[in-house]
């Protein structure tokens, strides 16, 4: 018999969603007890405090300044904005005469005289509206410049996805501009090396970093407008994605929303297993980041690719899966739509396997079909290219058509020189052309054929789905962290108090501390 | 088959010495016949000739892509190229082993780490951790090693503080990230702490990754550098040499 679609057990892709949904319990009772000086600093960029001092030769964030005064006068367990609502009223001032004072260093804002209580509470309250309604503009603003081009979304065809990564952002101009000239809907400005360790914001435009670029305001800037710029020449609307993971994730999506970013590869898994990022930390942070993506429009982007790479990708399928659902779970609990939950995997099994490309066809048509709504990001083969530019462009090649005929909602393009350098103008070129011809020739594919229902794509989708379930009902077992503790997810090994950024997580007293925007923004936390 | 002259080496494309090769660059000109003869010029002034433009097309907006089919004369002499190799005794795992343990006498200490912001663990865990890499299994698993694996950006001074605490006998450094070439950074970086502290001559030093080769690493003060492909078998050998080596106090080069 052949159908349509893969022949998926309903029942045990809802039993997996409900495990899923207790395992995002875990999480949202952390997120619940605690804040972190990332989430603190993220209700700062939000209020509009984005501005810079020079400080030991770098540009240092008036946020952080912010945050850095206020734990050293013990003044966290209230928030952030809290004690900026007290400044402002302390000193009958407005937002951006206390940034300035901060950075002048007139203003030490751990140190400001506390005013009345509830007073302050109801100010600050009042702020964090005016900085709520701020981002619905933004949204507004982004949404109508969206109206005038044509979205390739519409096109029913996969959106194709490259990156740049010069180092230089003027350089990534270049770049960008050839590779939309030459058919690319999104644009990912891959980030600086260190940057995810780093515990502030970079500030300005920069034009040094290794294999990748500064994720700053201003770099998002020069980026957005020259997308934006070039829509009409190409009469397409042109998205643009950064890296929001790493020590600062809730700064970071509040910076892509004020500068218009339509995507953010945001995924606290990954700070984890491949940066070693406290879980605590980055987890909460995710969630106030997810918040903002949620109100900007943005779509999130999963990492779950990567547990490929360090895993045996054939035996990795479950995993894979069970993280995808966890990441949903964390998704609806920020308020998310599951048209803006980019989910992410890969093709990444050994090429040298038999049936290898049946394999990755049931892994991609069984995403496609359990997550029918969002935009699945779809990466394309990394790991198995070696510098045989040729061979590299023939997995590209099949990637593309699995892509295709599977209705993926994102390509993430295969470069020939993947495995020798972040890629040339060139290399993206001739991705290009190839992506082009196979969806052009391939158009409507996914319409004409269907799955042996008894065949090996079929069970091999069914055992995916099944070790996935079992996978989860472990997890819920030992608990999230316990389970990460023991190599659940890209055989990598973290505990629930190591890693970096870890003393940046405080316990908050709900009755104390003050964080309006959740409520605002439609947290189910 | 018809002579090879090694001593007059070509490239081989489908007779032998005809010395033709394939090329690929963009130029940043738009695509005309200026830009096909400014091509053509460019790689005649490298050498070449009989050079053909096989393809060319635009890229973007002022960028001209070129496929270019061309021919050298300039040879080598094969047989004076020096390019230096580890030259080991093929032994397996179990050999390794055994001989390790009657010759040493007792577990090799290793110290691994990517050092810098280098976050690749891949290749270094592919060589250390018990399971090893394409069907070889890993210096974990050995008797003959004791392993430290420090995983990925470890700072320099982190790595050597844990090679003097473990009294390592050897570092095994991985390095994958090259751009700007950072890899080669962080490989001096090694050298030169390790010289600050007077350790240069405490550890066998082995560093990988697959911008790194043997001769690189000996250049810059490595007792060997693996690359590509490299199985955790050959980096086995290696160190059971290395050791005997220094047991019996020669310095073979
Ligand atoms: C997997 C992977 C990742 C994973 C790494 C996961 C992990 N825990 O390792 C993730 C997704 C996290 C990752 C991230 C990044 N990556 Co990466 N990654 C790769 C990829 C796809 C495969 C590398 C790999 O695992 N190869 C398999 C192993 C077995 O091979 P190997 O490392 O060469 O190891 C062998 C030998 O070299 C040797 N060896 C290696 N180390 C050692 C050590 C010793 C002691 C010995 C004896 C031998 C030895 O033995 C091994 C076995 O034979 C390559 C592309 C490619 N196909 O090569 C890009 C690649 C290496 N990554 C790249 C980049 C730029 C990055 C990022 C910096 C991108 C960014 N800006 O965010 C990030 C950040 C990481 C960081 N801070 O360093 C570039 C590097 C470009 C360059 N020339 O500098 C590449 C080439 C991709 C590209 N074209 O842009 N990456």
């Amino acid at each position: 018999m052949y159908s349509k679609e893969l022949p998926l057990n309903e029942r045990k892709i809802a039993r997996c969603r409900k495990i899923a949904a207790e395992i995002g319990n875990e999480v949202a009772s952390l997120i619940h007890q605690n804040s972190t000086v990332g989430t603190e600093r993220g209700i700062l960029r939000m209020l509009g405090l984005n501005g810079a001092l020079k400080h030991q030769g770098l540009q240092y964030p008036v946020a952080n300044l912010i945050v850095d005064q206020l734990k050293e006068n013990n003044r966290l367990q209230e928030g952030a904005l809290f004690w900026v609502a007290n400044a402002l009223l302390a000193e009958n001032i407005q937002m951006d005469v206390l940034e300035k004072g901060i950075a002048g260093r007139t203003i030490n804002i751990g140190k400001v005289k506390p005013q009345d209580t509830k007073k302050t509470r109801k100010f600050a309250q009042e702020l964090a509206e005016k900085a709520y309604r701020n981002l619905k503009t933004y949204r507004e603003k982004r949404k109508k410049i969206m109206s005038h081009q044509k979205d390739p979304l519409r096109e029913k065809r996969p959106l194709k996805y490259v990156i740049v990564a010069t180092g230089n952002i003027f350089e990534d101009v270049t770049q960008a501009k050839s590779a939309v000239h030459d058919g690319a809907d999104i644009i990912a400005v891959i980030r600086s090396t260190a940057q995810s360790l780093l515990d502030y914001v970079p500030h300005g435009t920069t034009t040094e970093g290794f294999g990748g670029t500064y994720a700053t305001q201003g770099n998002f800037r020069v980026m957005r407008e020259a997308l934006d710029a070039m829509g009409p020449e190409v009469k397409r609307y042109i998205r643009l994605t950064n890296y929001c993971s790493g020590l600062c994730m809730s700064e970071i999506a509040a910076l892509a929303s004020l500068e218009g970013l339509d995507c953010l590869l945001n995924d606290a898994m990954y700070g984890i297993l491949f940066r070693d990022i406290n879980p605590r930390r980055t987890l909460i942070d995710q969630h106030f980041s997810r918040l903002i993506c949620s109100v900007s429009g943005i779509w999130i982007m999963t990492g779950e690719d990567n547990y490929m790479k360090t895993t045996d990708a054939v035996k990795a399928g479950d995993q894979v899966l069970a993280s995808q659902f966890i990441n949903e779970v964390s998704a609806l609990n920020a308020g998310m739509k599951p048209e803006q939950m980019s989910i992410g995997h890969a093709m990444e099994m050994d090429p040298a396997y038999e049936k290898v490309i049946l394999m990755e066809i049931a892994r991609a048509q069984m995403t496609r079909q359990i997550f029918p709504k969002a935009p699945l990001k779809y990466m394309c083969a990394t790991k198995y290219k070696s510098g045989d530019i040729f061979t590299a462009h023939a997995l590209d090649t099949v990637f593309n058509l699995i892509g295709s005929m599977t209705n993926q909602g994102v390509l993430l393009l295969g470069m020939p020189t993947e495995a020798i350098h972040t890629p040339w103008m060139q290399d993206r070129s001739v991705a290009l052309r190839n992506i082009n011809y196979v969806l052009n020739g391939s158009l409507g594919l996914s319409q004409e054929f269907g799955f042996n229902t008894e065949g090996f794509i079929a069970k091999f989708s069914q055992k995916v789905l099944d070790d996935c379930l079992t996978l989860l009902e472990k997890i819920h077992r030992d608990g999230f962290f316990k389970a990460i503790e023991k190599r659940v997810f890209a055989d990598v090994s973290r505990t629930i108090n190591g890693g970096k950024g870890a003393d940046g997580v405080f316990e908050i007293d709900r009755d104390v501390y003050l964080n309006p925007f959740f409520k605002l923004m439609g947290s189910k936390i | 088959m018809a002579e090879i002259n090694l001593h007059q080496l070509l490239p081989y494309g489908d007779t032998t010495q005809d010395g033709a090769v394939q090329l690929s660059f963009t130029l940043p000109v738009e695509p005309s016949a200026k830009a096909r003869e400014a091509a053509t010029q460019l790689v005649r002034s490298w050498g070449f000739f009989d050079v053909k433009i096989a393809h060319m097309s635009s890229i973007g907006v002022g960028y001209a892509f070129f496929v270019v089919m061309a021919r050298t004369e300039k040879s080598i002499d094969y047989p004076k190229v020096e390019a230096p190799q580890l030259d080991l005794q093929k032994r397996d795992y179990k050999e390794i082993d055994k001989k390790i343990l009657q010759e040493v006498k007792r577990p090799i200490r290793l110290v691994g780490a990517t050092t810098g912001f280098d976050a690749h663990t891949v290749g270094l865990d592919a060589i250390l951790n018990m399971k090893g890499f394409d069907g070889d299994i890993g210096l974990e698993r050995y008797k003959g090693f004791k392993v430290v694996n420090m995983g990925s950006q470890v700072p320099t001074e982190e790595l050597i503080d844990r090679a003097v605490k473990e009294n390592a006998d050897a570092i095994l450094l991985s390095k994958v990230v090259s751009q700007k070439d950072i890899h080669i950074h962080d490989m001096r970086d090694l050298i030169a702490q390790l010289k600050k502290r007077g350790l240069e001559n405490r550890f066998v030093l082995v560093v990988g990754g697959p911008r790194v080769t043997h001769k690189l690493a000996l250049e810059l003060g490595y007792d060997a550098g693996f690359t590509i492909g490299s199985r955790p078998s050959d980096v086995a050998n290696f160190l059971y040499e290395k050791m005997v080596e220094k047991k019996n106090g020669k310095t073979k080069k």
